[in-house]
């Protein structure tokens, strides 16, 4: 598909029926099945290539024959890739970072949503587009949780490993320990051993205990044991060791990671002493899932709801609505649940945007998927004594060097209660990142304030001169 | 094994970009941070006030830890900028407007 066919305001553009923001699962979804329905879709995403962090791939200059050797479920990705490119309602706006969203009337021609967007560092690098109705596919990132030696070079984040693999192809070292919590792991560790990496061990928080209480909501997941299962028969076949209820408590090294530090961990994640081992390795991919990024929405005012692990994500209603008006939200958004509860809320949205009754099908999977997705929350939800693995000078905030000692002196001398007092007092979550890496970390340590969501009037960095040019009408 | 034998990819010939002077190759259509991995290289940048060693984290564009000066410009993160014969990256050491200071 040709990117970026038609600006706004200029040939084609005009207002939209829909515009979709994020073009990963739930996204293209969304997008296919609108157009399906006669909406003309402004396809809005900030990558240059379709498939959001999901369905990443190599650019087409790598030549990569088989891009499906590095991914679950790339045929569906093909099929809706082959058919947005045909569809003569659907233009694809790569490159397109939304900043900001300002409310239109739903329906409303003449006060349509405006979407700032920017495409780059110059002045000119701006674009609005404009939209009768708005649907945020938008994803999510990873949760981090800071140990020592976590910001050494080697040590990267599991989603970021696997996002450096699918798209250029590269691995971090040859030896990698895989850590943190949550089923990103054995997607990261699968793909690792796949693309020719040994891993020595896969170290996993929490001891897998927490499914056995969803015992149903398994069996009406099979296909979600079938993908762990297929998992762990690369793992297995590789020989990976799984090691569950132990966590990386320290990395070595100087310049780069050396080696890790296991420890056991006993039920509220503390580590249990006399329990470490150490184990050598030249990288380390960490992760504690994922948090939605609703960023775009919690400025407009739209409810949240927290999930059994803490995260907040966007409340809506049975036709994905949010509680702003014109505002709809599917996928991650919502609460993390993977890529196929991501498809089936991208075309519930659809229908429900073009005034259809949902498909029966996709009401089904939305049903059983979200269960499945609540049971993995509760299952790898951070236990509460986590943070006694991390050491006063452990820097939390990366972007602006503040380590530990100093967020506990905040909250014990200086009486700060929450996060955005800790952020006051120390600066950090203050950095480049805006808290996006340390901020679960930080409310942690604060003592307080899990699941309310972090307040960005912009979503991403914008230059002055966008900010400054005047509104285009 | 290899990344690129698992996708059997067949890329066009490597460009060559700079890293604090040295030659290092890039296959088209890789980003400069991940051009540096396929190197060894990890880190290309110092903290501002640690003066620590730091590369790419997130990989996508999330963490700014793999801010480094490209063709001039500082605070560029090279997880999201594809390669380009020639380019030359400078580690970057603490904000990157030293030339700035008085």
């Amino acid at each position: 598909m040709p990117t970026s066919k038609s600006e706004p305001g200029a040939g084609r553009g005009g207002v939209y029926d829909l515009a979709v923001i994020g073009a990963g699962p739930a996204g293209l979804a969304a997008a296919d099945a609108a157009a399906g329905l006669g909406l003309r879709v402004a396809l809005v995403d900030a990558g240059s290539r379709l498939g959001g962090q999901y369905y990443r791939h190599p650019a087409p200059e790598l030549g990569a024959a088989r891009p499906e050797k590095l991914h679950h479920g790339w045929a569906v990705f093909a099929r809706l890739r082959d058919r947005l490119a045909a569809a003569p309602l659907v233009d694809h706006l790569a490159g397109h970072h939304v900043w900001a969203a300002e409310a239109g009337l739903p329906g409303d021609d003449a006060a349509p949503w405006r979407l700032h967007a920017t495409r780059g560092p110059g002045a000119g690098d701006r674009a609005t587009v404009l939209a009768r109705a708005v649907l945020l596919a938008t994803g999510a990132y990873e949760r981090h949780l800071p140990f020592p030696g976590w910001t050494l070079p080697g040590v990267v984040t599991a989603g970021g490993a696997q996002a450096m693999l699918k798209s250029g192809l590269v691995l971090p070292g040859h030896r990698i320990v895989v850590s943190g919590s949550g089923p990103l792991l054995l997607a990261a560790a699968s793909s690792l051993v796949s693309a020719g990496a040994k891993v020595p061990a896969i170290v996993e928080a929490t001891s897998y205990l927490g499914y056995a209480r969803g015992l149903p909501v398994l069996a009406g997941n099979p296909a979600k044991l079938a993908e762990g299962a297929s998992h762990g028969a690369v793992l297995l076949r590789r020989g990976v060791r799984l090691r569950r209820g132990s966590a990386v408590v320290e990395a070595h090294g100087t310049d780069r990671v050396t080696a890790v530090t296991v420890a056991r961990l006993d039920a509220r994640w503390k580590p249990v002493p006399g329990t470490e081992r150490r184990i050598e390795c030249d990288a380390l991919a960490i992760g504690h899932g994922l948090v939605p990024q609703i960023e775009l929405a919690v400025e407009l005012g739209a409810e949240t709801v927290t999930g059994p692990d803490g995260a907040a994500a966007l409340k809506v209603d049975a036709q994905q609505r949010t509680s702003v008006p014109g505002l709809w939200a599917a996928g991650e958004t919502c609460g993390v649940g993977g890529a196929d509860l991501a498809l089936a809320e991208g075309v519930l949205a659809a229908h429900a945007v073009a005034g259809r009754p949902a498909p029966a099908r996709e009401l089904a999977t939305r049903r059983r998927r979200r269960s499945f997705a609540a049971l993995m929350a509760a299952a790898h939800a951070p236990g509460p004594d986590w943070t006694g693995w991390v050491t006063d000078d452990t820097d939390v905030c990366r972007c602006e060097e503040v380590p530990a000692g100093e967020i506990r002196a905040a909250v014990t001398e200086l009486g700060a209660g929450d996060a955005r007092t800790v952020k006051l007092l120390t600066r950090a979550g203050m950095g480049w990142c805006q808290g996006r890496m340390c901020g679960p970390a930080v409310a942690c340590l604060s003592g307080g304030g899990t699941g309310r969501p972090d307040s960005r009037p912009l979503s991403c960095p914008v230059p002055l001169a966008q900010l400054a040019a005047p509104r285009e009408e | 094994m290899d990344p690129l034998d698992l996708v059997g990819a067949e890329p066009g010939p490597a460009r060559t970009i700079l890293f604090d002077g040295r030659p290092v190759p890039a296959l088209p259509g890789q980003t400069l941070a991940a051009a540096l991995w396929a190197d060894g290289v990890l880190a290309w940048r110092t903290t501002r006030s640690g003066g620590r060693p730091r590369g790419a984290f997130c990989g996508i564009g999330q963490c700014f830890d793999c801010l480094a000066t490209v063709n001039g410009r500082p605070n560029q993160r090279l997880c999201l900028l594809p390669a380009e014969h020639g380019d030359t990256v400078t580690t970057q050491e603490g904000h990157g407007h030293a030339d700035l200071e008085v």
